[in-house]
């Protein structure tokens, strides 16, 4: 669970004044806080961590770094919590 | 070199290993700092790859697997509560306290959820005002920042009724520790890159010099093992002791300012015990004075805990790179991933489980007995 997952950014927007925004990883997009990468935008791929950016990366290497962490079965956390019954609202979602 | 063939980016593997091989001159031991790191170690088989003479241990870096049970089973009390909605990482509902994990507590009814980021935990605790919820923030320093930042802004949105059971660790005290051991035969260590790129290296360039020993901050994919290794045994042999930094791509030296500034604001030093290694001084986060009505070690009172470690399990000394997963005579026979008896059998990331994943028990060429040469020596 420590490694960052790279991912792209697709919208950015201030959620309770904190940075966030929309960010696709492969066919999933999560939620993610972008606070701590001011400098990145939509269309830049961030390295984030527990739905948080930590830093930017370039796209050749984010889909690199995705593809061996998809081999190590790193890429789970970002579904995890899917098998939640309670949760009742949508937590994640697959981008057609 | 099964393992190279199978590797995309063989021609490079083995160009990088033969430069180890004509660099190394006689018997190194170095340790990997980062579980992610291991798991891919295990996964690529880099360690069999490498001259004889370059010999890899597996670190302590796997937050789920030095949580210490003293707290798993303070996340059980609370957890038990009918007022909790207890929330944590996916991985640490599997991970053993003294009577059970956490998803049997579920089974047995406890409110107990996965979520993918504190923040999710915090807005559980918005969505429910008449419970309380309690997030368990374990991690390393590449997962501080998101728990300061849940915590920064409950305060800041007036949220009561979320707490945290902080149970933060950090890396740089963790390897003095494992330099200061008696038996210690680590001789130089690859960092671990995404605890960097949040922190930087500043507080590895006094390690280096106190110790004499190399770091160098290495990413996660096997050629950047690779070439940590490479760098690391070129020190080794030149007689040099310094930081240096691999994985140029994703840190720098000064890290995330940002993040850094949050993780002060909400969170202070203080002395962690981790599991199976013992209490290591100034090496975790806790929660500052400041942030106190959100600390859930205070709210709830969870103190005097009688713990009860198995005691076939030897992840304390495989942690330390004392012994390796096959030197411990539960290890595929009675602990495995399904009934994991240490907790290094639970995360991908302990050596255990990855020693496990990638069938090292099942080896019938000898290579077993080898990987476990640590206690022995080669
Ligand atoms: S194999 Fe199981 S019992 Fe043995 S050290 Fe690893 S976690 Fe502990």
């Amino acid at each position: 669970m420590c490694l960052g997952i790279p991912g792209e950014i697709l919208e950015v927007r201030e959620d309770n004044g904190l940075r966030t925004g929309k960010v696709r990883f492969a066919g999933i997009t999560r939620e993610v806080c972008l606070a701590y990468v001011p400098e990145a935008a939509r269309g830049d791929f961030v390295v984030v961590h527990v739905g948080f950016a930590i830093s930017k990366i370039d796209p050749e290497e984010a889909a690199r770094a995705y593809r061996v962490l998809e081999e190590l079965g790193q890429t789970a956390e970002l579904t995890a919590d899917a098998s939640n019954p309670e949760g009742g609202r949508e937590i994640y979602r697959r981008v057609p | 070199m099964k393992y190279i063939d199978e590797y995309r980016n063989s021609e490079i593997a083995a160009a990088l290993v033969r430069r180890i091989s004509e660099t190394v001159t006689r018997p190194w031991v170095l340790m990997e700092v980062c579980g992610g790191q291991t798991h891919s170690i295990v996964r690529y088989g880099i360690d069999r790859m490498l001259p004889q003479q370059v010999e890899l241990v597996h670190g302590p870096g796997c937050p789920v697997c030095v949580t210490s049970l003293e707290m798993i089973d303070r996340a059980h009390a609370i957890a038990q509560r009918p007022d909790v909605i207890f929330t944590s990482f996916g991985d640490m509902l599997r991970v053993p306290g003294s009577r059970g994990d956490l998803l049997t507590l579920k089974g047995r009814g406890a409110d107990v959820r996965v979520v993918y980021s504190p923040m999710d935990a915090l807005r559980i605790a918005q969505e429910n005002p008449a419970r309380k919820v309690v997030f368990f923030g374990i991690g390393f320093e590449t997962t501080a920042p998101a728990n300061a930042m849940a915590l920064y802004q409950a305060r800041r949105l007036g949220v009561k009724n979320f707490s945290m059971l902080a149970s933060h660790v950090l890396v740089p005290p963790s390897i003095a520790a494992i330099l200061q051991a008696p038996g210690n035969r680590v001789q130089a260590f690859l960092g671990p890159g995404h605890v960097c790129a949040v922190m930087g290296w500043r507080e590895y360039e006094s390690l280096c010099e106190h110790y004499r020993v190399p770091i160098v901050i290495t990413g996660f994919e096997p050629l950047d093992i690779l070439e940590g290794i490479l760098m690391a045994v070129r020190q080794l042999e030149q007689g040099r002791a310094e930081v240096e930094n691999q994985y140029v791509r994703a840190v720098s030296r000064d890290g995330n300012r940002a993040a850094r500034d949050l993780i002060f604001e909400v969170f202070e030093v203080g002395d962690r015990k981790w599991r199976g290694v013992g209490s290591i001084p100034k090496s975790g986060y806790r929660i500052s004075y400041e942030y106190r009505e959100y600390d859930a070690e205070k709210i709830f009172e969870v103190d005097a805990i009688d713990t009860h470690e198995p005691p076939q399990c030897i992840s304390g000394l495989i942690l330390r790179g004392l012994k390796k997963p096959c030197d411990c005579p539960a290890f595929a026979r009675q602990c495995t991933p399904q009934t994991p008896l240490g907790a290094t059998m639970v995360s991908a990331e302990g050596a255990c489980a990855a020693y496990y994943q990638y069938g090292r028990h099942l080896d019938t060429d000898g290579r077993a007995a080898e990987d476990c040469a640590a206690s022995g020596g080669r």
